[in-house]
């Protein structure tokens, strides 16, 4: 049955079917990095003065630090100037509409199920869709302008709302935060931002899908989401990734900011090119994702399914600092072939009466090592916290690893936090009570895996979570003879 | 329907079915009794293709088909269920889904078109009143939190809705309060058919006050000793299963 060796091959055979490379013409810098490189980044993207500066300051702290090693993780060691730090699809004045857009990209999202202009005008939803570095399309910005919200890449609101990133950059995420935060901020050329203003609930989705396209192109993405008072913004990230053998380094901050009883919801499904079965390849994804509850009454809400990568480091966390202000996390991580997933989340209650949810779902087969890291700490200001903790892992096979780290500060009597954790093999039982009742040993696994991880799936928008079961499917295909 | 010849399997180095023989006819039901470790279960697990047994002789025909060559799904869709002695718990599958997946994954193999949800809703609720079973179980996971005698009717609702033409009841009296049995049994009596088969494989004869049998077997070490008609599982009851094994030793 599924958990035998041979079956396990059978799985492991299962190659990456988003991969391929499109050829178009980069506008690439040569690899290396150094303050020239950071200079020349940021004059390509127009900036103004005081991001060259912050980029700078970034730039000379990074060169102090030390990659972490506190993971549970083997990393190859990266050699950070054999990447090179810009590339952007050529372009003669940039395109004005989707029809000015090289076809061939177009052509790229839809063999990734991602026919942009009909897929955003069906679905009501506006795409910032960044290909390699530079954002290609922007849809949607007439009627998000109509509300006031400001949904753009991360270069343009530099050069046309200086004030808004002047204020709010580096303030969840500072650019001494670690080291691979540090490097982003030095060098990343390019993402999207979000201002909701006060009182208004955003009148669609956002949605950005991410491809790391170039060879040897770092990619580092820079988002930043405000929410004012009372305002409400749901935020979709999606990834897939070509086909390639060298490892690719991705190293993107995103930073949350919600004002008094505003709400951000954020949600991932990330699916970028995990290596093939022997481990060679695959994208390192060092993730900093962080939100600040930083009114009374906020809610941050972050929504993960991570499938891709060889290697994720990767903790959405939530600062609550507002009064009674709430912090959710559910995630959905799968490491399969050699993959190496070590994430998790930070609960930080600084407010009276903060909540917070944690809700983990590991998944691990052939030989992928999955790892729950999680830290929830209380401080003496934060009279009556709380938060709930649910942390389960599914292995299949005998040759994967699921490990599970929870850490606790609780600096207030009042706290109340509570921990559940499980681990469990798919059991054979399972599927031959499937099986005996004429479900194909395939179909059986993906229900338990789906039921596994409803309680995040139901989270999730509803065409996202389509989308992520058939991503755990597609996955796990072959997983069983 | 069901041919049976000189069955052997074990598990792991453990033999314990010993040349096992018997013949199941299209609308008879047989009662395989027998004392505990007697191989019951195995004879039961055997049938629906559970891993981890290993048949080292004989052959299992069904319906002229080589039983023991196809894979448990393929059983399934081809008429044979078990009713499982100890139902698992599949948390976060919705009960309604995979009955729903496992109706369509037997009906397309006899030329059935697939029930969409409506259709599927109201044959599973006219199902359930015969289970007496209330309709929020559709919407539990599978078999989570249901008590044992839950996972019974359950079990026998799943019968109901797949209409397989071999039945293997799987001890399932066991664990039921008298009441959860009468409810039970006669979901499996209103089951019966010309063209079914059931097997009820059961420690006590109390199951058999209610579905009446037509062929009661006594299992043993492996082999069938005895067999005969009802009466003989009222004597097994007054007597126990020692005269039987006595008996079979002296022929």
């Amino acid at each position: 049955m599924s958990t035998t060796p041979t079956d396990l091959d059978a799985l492991v055979a299962q190659k990456y079917r988003h991969g391929f490379v499109t050829d178009i013409e980069s506008d690439t810098l040569p690899p290396g990095l150094d303050e020239d490189v950071i200079r020349l980044v940021s004059r390509k993207k127009g900036e103004p003065e005081f991001m060259l500066d912050w980029r700078l300051k970034a730039f000379r702290h990074w060169l102090t630090m030390r990659e972490p090693d506190w993971a549970h993780l083997r990393i190859a060691p990266i050699d950070y100037q054999s990447i090179s730090y810009y590339s952007a699809p050529k372009k003669k004045d940039g395109p004005k509409s989707l029809e000015e857009v090289d076809p061939k990209l177009l052509a790229t999202y839809e063999k990734l199920g991602v026919p942009l202009h009909e897929r955003a005008r069906l679905a009501g939803v506006a795409v910032d869709a960044v290909f390699d570095s530079v954002s290609v399309a922007t849809t949607f910005k007439d009627r998000l302008a109509k509300a006031g919200v400001i949904f753009c890449p991360f270069s343009d609101a530099a050069r046309d709302h200086p004030e808004l990133i002047e204020r709010y950059l580096g303030s969840v995420v500072p650019h001494t935060d670690n080291y691979f935060a540090a490097l982003n901020s030095a060098v990343f050329t390019d993402g999207s931002f979000v201002f909701v203003p006060k009182g208004v609930r955003c009148p669609m989705e956002l949605s950005t899908y991410f491809r790391i396209n170039a060879a040897n192109t770092g990619q580092f993405e820079r988002t930043l989401v405000v929410a004012e008072e009372g305002s409400h913004v749901s935020y979709l990230e999606g990834c897939t990734a070509p086909m390639r053998d060298e490892n690719q380094l991705h190293a993107a901050v995103v930073e949350l900011v919600a004002q008094a009883d505003a709400q951000i919801k954020y949600s991932t499904v990330q699916n970028w090119y995990p290596g093939d079965e022997n481990g060679v390849g695959g994208i390192y994804n060092f993730v900093t994702k962080r939100g600040e509850c930083r009114g009374a009454n906020s809610r941050i809400s972050w929504t993960q399914v991570e499938t891709g990568s060889a290697i994720t480091w990767k903790y959405p966390s939530c600062i609550l600092t507002g009064e009674n202000s709430v912090g959710e996390f559910y995630s959905v991580a799968l490491a399969n072939h050699c993959q190496q997933a070590d994430t998790g989340t930070k609960m930080i209650h600084i407010g009276r009466n903060t909540r917070s949810t944690i809700v983990s779902k590991g998944i691990s087969a052939g030989r992928g090592q999955n790892t729950y890291r999680g830290l929830v700490k209380i401080l003496p200001s934060a009279e009556g916290a709380r938060n709930y903790t649910q942390c389960d892992s599914l292995l299949m096979g005998d040759r994967c690893g699921a490990h599970t780290f929870p850490y606790m500060e609780i600096k207030n009597p009042t706290a109340v936090v509570e921990h559940e954790a499980t681990t469990s093999k798919i059991a054979d039982d399972q599927l031959f009570y499937c099986r005996s009742r004429g479900i194909s040993e395939e179909d059986a696994v993906n229900m338990i895996v789906n039921g596994f991880c409803k309680a995040v799936f139901k989270e999730l928008p509803m065409e996202f979570a389509v989308e992520a079961q058939n991503l755990l499917a597609v996955s796990l295909e072959g997983a069983v003879g | 329907m069901l041919s049976i010849r000189d069955l052997h399997a074990r598990i792991g180095e453990r033999k314990i079915l010993k040349g096992l023989n018997l013949e199941v006819g299209a609308g008879e039901v047989h009662a395989i009794m027998g004392p505990n470790g007697s191989g019951k279960s195995t004879l039961a697990s055997v049938l629906a293709g559970r891993e981890g047994y290993e048949v080292t002789n004989g052959r299992v025909e069904y319906l002229g088909q080589d039983l023991l060559a196809m894979e448990p799904e393929e059983r399934a869709r081809a008429g044979v269920f078990l009713a499982f002695q100890y139902p698992v718990e599949i948390p976060g599958v919705n009960n309604a889904y995979l009955l729903k997946a496992a109706l369509n994954a037997v009906r397309r193999p006899r030329g059935l078109p697939e029930l969409d949800a409506f259709e599927f809703l109201a044959l599973v609720r006219e199902k359930m009143k015969l289970m007496q079973m209330d309709e929020s179980f559709l919407n539990r996971g599978v078999n989570e939190g249901f008590s044992g005698g839950e996972k019974k009717r359950n079990e026998i609702l799943q019968m109901a809705l797949l209409e397989p033409r071999l039945a293997v009841l799987d001890e399932t009296d066991s664990g039921l309060d008298i009441d959860a049995l009468r409810v039970v049994a006669a979901g499996v009596t209103s089951l019966r058919a010309p063209d079914r088969a059931i097997v009820l494989v059961t420690h006590y004869q109390r199951l058999l006050d209610y579905i009446e049998p037509d062929f009661v077997h006594v299992l043993s070490d492996g082999q069938i000793l005895k067999s005969g008609d009802r009466t003989l599982a009222l004597e097994l009851e007054k007597r126990g299963y020692d005269w039987v094994r006595q008996e079979a030793k002296v022929a």
